[in-house]
């Protein structure tokens, strides 16, 4: 096979991905500073509060860390020092939890959220395409064939309204589940405790629940549409004719033709997912990246934004470039080209 | 002879939104075991509903309404579906029309082949093989049809049409089956590749001594291959002759009419189409389907369908012309 | 030999109404989706016609007031009548919805249509930052320049705004992917031969039959920009002090609505969130159908 063929794919895929990189950091690097907020002087702030009265020299102290960390400089030159930085993978320290820096504020909370979200979205694609397969299939079951109609409805709900009603009826009027946060509360973590991993997935039940029941709808659909199309190609008849089985042909000629596509719609349904993990996160006061990311913006703390939003931007911009060579794993058509 | 396929009274009708249309209205045939019958029409004639009501593989709207197929003395029409799903393949096989996409793109040829023999396996433990006598068959298929032997590891994007229409002569001899149906099998191929592959379907039919039945309108392609010809119009058989006797003497009007319109070097220039059109089959015409446009109707023609004749010279039809010569 | 012809005054035509009631029964998910949209047009109609808006806003009535004859929908923490709240709240979602979603849709048919007419360099500046912005996960985007605003300066048009910055890639795409395929057809090319100026072929030729392209990116940019703008109401991101949908949740979220057992504040803006997005998910199933015959039930 041409392997400098495919070195050059893997090196423009690779400038795709920087320059993907680059755009998102120049775009989160200026919205922030719109804002008149200075976080060195919102976490004053908050201590103040905390603590009762605010120090005498204020500004001045305001003022040293302003020095300190370089946001005194003109814009342009803060934006080369931050691209540069970047460049370096340093990310840079947190305002309001300094000296935490921003890569191991990211890293804390990342188990979470991806724990949450690869299960959810690993669920809601497997169910969810399997239900649309069989749906679009003549010779399911007929009531098989209708139960896909209440999940393509299910499209509309959003995964946070999911949470709500969730929320409402399980959590709320039968107490099967918890309200929110990671763990019971005043629970000392203990990784190796089956009691407390029980808690932690006891609490991720509701927040994966409601991912899971508002993706799902989205592949059902797609599936389904793609199982109407392929049905109706040349050698789905023919292995009709060839006196194959029901099931042999629903796995290996129609199923089988009919996820392809469907695997490039999962690099595409990504944002989804992070969009909706962030808000059902909040919802549900995980300790994800989503609440480092509320509570950066709540203080102004813009390089802890502006790492979590590189990191996820990194994040799906890999995983749509690892998707699109997976794609010649499995159609052999397309490893021709 | 005892005839390997008999097809008595076959009924197949269309139920659409606009009404029913009878796409197959009482069609009767018979083969023997290594004849071969060309089966002619224009479009909407039924000549594939004819192809696919033998397979029974009529989807809803349609529906076989009635007749038998026997194939080699079992009913298809009566049995279960599971007997069915054996009888495919096995005792009657299809060749499909259009072989560019008839193969599953995502799995090799030979998984193809080997998928069609397993699925045929349980029918009798004496019947039972090993996979590597399973490949064994299917590239002896391949060869069959000058095929590489290396083509069972490839998958149909390598292949021409060509070679693809040849794959699916392999799998349709794949367990020697007593019929063959060979639905329009050139028509998306070169001059030069349909008669390589006509002649590979002559080959293998041989080989196997199985029945082929021939569909198409390409009378020329009919003519150097087939032992009889069956004419079709809007879902009825109306002549059923020996294929020398078709094209110098055809005896139904609408036979008579579909040799005169073949261009030929005599007249060269002169096209002789049929005026009309074929009627739409939601609304047949009574009596005969073909008399609005027959020169030779006669009253009887619009009234009452004409029964099945033979005449002397082994020709068949359903015409009222010839009723006293029978 | 008689071929019998039926004359053209005998073959009934059905009804434009005919055909259309027709077709509805068929394609059943467009039917209903149209219908939720008409009740929800309908009642958010009759409570602007008739009810006294300044109650959608707090301290106007009695306060956590559960459903009753006087106030359907109950009241929340702050003193609004939930009902008015939803009649508002329902009106300014449909502005932000269409608002966005035609703006997000105009942008994607010009640039679209600019992109793949005319080719060249322009056609790849275009298509590249479209493919360039895709990955970048556009609600991060949307929560930073929300949290970063000052709060009185998020208005329902801001919301509106910040949905459609990037939001435009898609109709644009596909709106350029269908113009290049109908470059290549034969009508264009025989315009171009019959003298038909460049700005003749875009209104009568390419323009008809992108239609059903316009329509289907139309409903879902609108989808989209009620699912985006409802998710950043909810984190607390929109305008707090109209009665959004979104906002409504999240006020109930912060008083504890469902430990206070004020179960109605936030289940009925659920949903009617739901019926919205769902009514326009069919809507959309539907013209899906319209456009792709192959989908169409034959039965």
């Amino acid at each position: 096979m041409g392997i400098k063929l495919v070195i050059q794919l893997v090196i423009r895929r690779l400038l795709f991905l920087i320059l993907v990189v680059w755009a998102a950091s120049t775009i989160t690097f200026f919205i922030p500073r719109l804002s008149d907020k200075n976080p060195v002087r919102e976490r004053f702030a908050e201590l103040a509060r905390l603590g009762g009265f605010a120090p005498a020299d204020l500004e001045k102290i305001v003022a040293a860390y302003n020095t300190k960390f370089g946001l005194d400089k003109p814009l342009s030159e803060q934006y080369f020092d931050y691209i540069s930085s970047v460049a370096r993978f340093d990310l840079g320290v947190s305002f309001n939890k300094y000296p935490k820096t921003v890569m191991e504020l990211i890293m804390e909370s990342l188990p979470w959220t991806i724990t949450l979200l690869l299960v959810t979205t690993f669920l809601s694609f497997v169910i969810g395409n399997l239900l649309g397969a069989v749906a679009a299939w003549p010779r399911s079951p007929q009531w098989l064939r209708t139960i896909a109609t209440p999940f393509i409805l299910l499209q509309g709900v959003p995964p946070v309204v999911m949470g709500v009603l969730l929320l409402f009826f399980i959590g709320f009027r039968l107490k099967l589940a918890p309200l929110g946060s990671a763990y019971s509360a005043g629970v000392i973590p203990d990784w190796s405790s089956p009691a407390f991993l029980w808690d932690v997935i006891h609490h991720q039940l509701l927040p994966a629940l409601a991912l899971v029941l508002g993706s799902v709808g989205g592949w059902v659909l797609s599936m389904r549409g793609m199982g109407i199309t392929i049905q109706g190609e040349d050698y789905v008849n023919f292995a009709e004719h060839k006196g194959l089985g029901g099931y042999t042909i629903f796995k290996d000629y129609y199923a089988r033709n009919a996820l392809l596509p469907q695997v490039t719609g999962l690099a595409l349904a990504l944002g989804n997912v992070i969009t909706s993990g962030i808000v059902i996160e909040s919802m549900f006061s995980l300790p994800g990246l989503g609440q480092v990311l509320n509570a950066a913006i709540i203080s102004n703390d813009f390089l802890v934004i502006y790492g979590v939003v590189l990191f996820i931007t990194i994040a799906v911009a890999t995983l749509i470039v690892i998707v699109e060579f997976l794609y010649p794993v499995l159609d052999p058509r397309v490893r021709h080209q | 002879m005892t005839p390997v396929l008999q097809v008595k009274n076959l009924q197949v009708s269309y139920y659409t939104d606009a009404g029913r249309a009878r796409a197959l209205d009482g069609v009767d045939l018979t083969l023997t075991a290594g004849e071969k019958l060309g089966l002619v029409g224009e479009s909407g004639s039924g000549k594939s509903t004819m192809a696919l009501a033998m397979m029974r593989m009529i989807k809803p709207p349609g529906r076989i309404e009635g007749g038998q197929v026997i194939v080699d003395g079992t009913d298809l029409m009566t049995v279960s579906d599971e007997d069915m799903l054996q009888a495919r393949l096995s005792k009657i096989a299809y060749i499909p029309q259009g072989a560019m996409n008839s193969l599953n793109p995502v799995i090799r040829i030979g998984a193809q082949m080997m998928d069609a023999i397993k699925a045929h396996q349980h029918q009798s433990t004496s019947d039972w093989i090993s996979a590597a006598d399973m490949e064994k068959r299917c590239i002896q298929a391949l060869e069959s049809v000058d095929l590489n032997s290396n083509v069972f590891k490839m998958y149909a994007h390598e292949l021409s049409g060509g070679m693809k229409q040849r794959v699916c002569i392999a799998i349709s001899i794949l367990l020697r089956p007593k019929v063959i149906i060979a639905d329009e099998p050139t028509s998306a191929l070169d001059v030069v590749t349909q008669r390589q592959v006509m002649e590979t379907i002559d080959r293998v039919q041989k080989q196997i001594g199985a029945a082929v039945i021939l569909i198409g309108h390409d009378m020329g392609l009919m003519a150097q291959f087939v032992d009889k010809v069956a004419v079709m119009y809007a879902g009825r058989l109306m002549e059923l002759s020996a294929v020398r006797d078709m094209f110098t003497d055809p005896k139904h009007p609408y036979a008579q009419a579909l040799i005169r319109s073949l261009p030929n070097l005599e007249n060269k220039g002169v096209f002789n189409g049929i005026p009309g059109m074929a009627p739409a089959l939601l609304q047949l015409p009574g009596g005969c389907a073909f008399h609005p446009r027959c020169v030779h109707a006669m009253e009887i023609c619009s009234t009452h369908r004409p029964e099945p004749i033979t005449l002397p010279g082994g020709q068949i039809l359903e015409c009222h012309l010839y009723s006293e010569k029978a | 030999m008689t071929t019998a012809t039926l004359a053209q005054s005998e073959v009934l035509q059905p009804s434009r109404l005919t055909l259309l009631s027709r077709y509805l029964r068929r394609n059943k998910g467009l039917a209903i989706g149209l219908f939720i949209l008409l009740v929800l047009v309908i009642f958010t109609a009759t409570g602007m016609a008739t009810k006294d808006l300044k109650d959608a806003y707090p301290l106007s009535v009695k306060t956590k007031q559960p459903p009753s004859l006087e106030f359907p929908l109950g009241t929340d923490y702050f003193g609004r009548d939930l009902y008015v709240a939803m009649v508002v709240g329902l009106w300014q979602t449909a502005l932000i919805g269409l608002l966005a979603g035609a703006l997000g849709t105009l942008i994607g048919v010009v640039l679209g249509f600019i992109s793949a007419y005319f080719g060249g360099w322009l056609d790849t500046a275009i298509k590249g930052i479209c493919q360039v912005l895709t990955p970048i996960p556009a609600f991060l985007i949307q929560v930073i320049i929300a949290g970063s605003l000052d709060k009185r300066d998020v208005t329902i048009y801001t919301m509106a705004f910040v949905v459609v910055l990037l939001a435009w890639m898609g109709p644009t795409l596909v709106i350029r992917s269908q113009v290049l395929t109908m470059k290549e057809r034969q009508f264009v090319a025989v315009a171009k031969l019959s003298g038909m100026g460049d700005l003749g072929i875009i209104f009568s030729e390419i323009l008809p039959n992108l239609l059903p392209f316009i329509a289907a990116a139309f409903v879902n940019q609108v989808f989209y920009s009620v699912f985006a703008s409802f998710n950043l109401a909810v984190l607390g991101l929109g305008p707090i002090r109209e009665p959004l949908l979104g906002n409504t949740i999240w006020a109930a979220n912060q008083a504890s609505a469902f430990f206070n057992n004020w179960w109605w504040w936030p289940l009925f803006p659920a949903f009617a969130l739901v019926l919205i997005l769902g009514s326009l998910a069919l809507v959309n199933m539907g013209l899906d159908e319209l456009a792709n015959p192959r989908i169409r039930k034959t039965e």
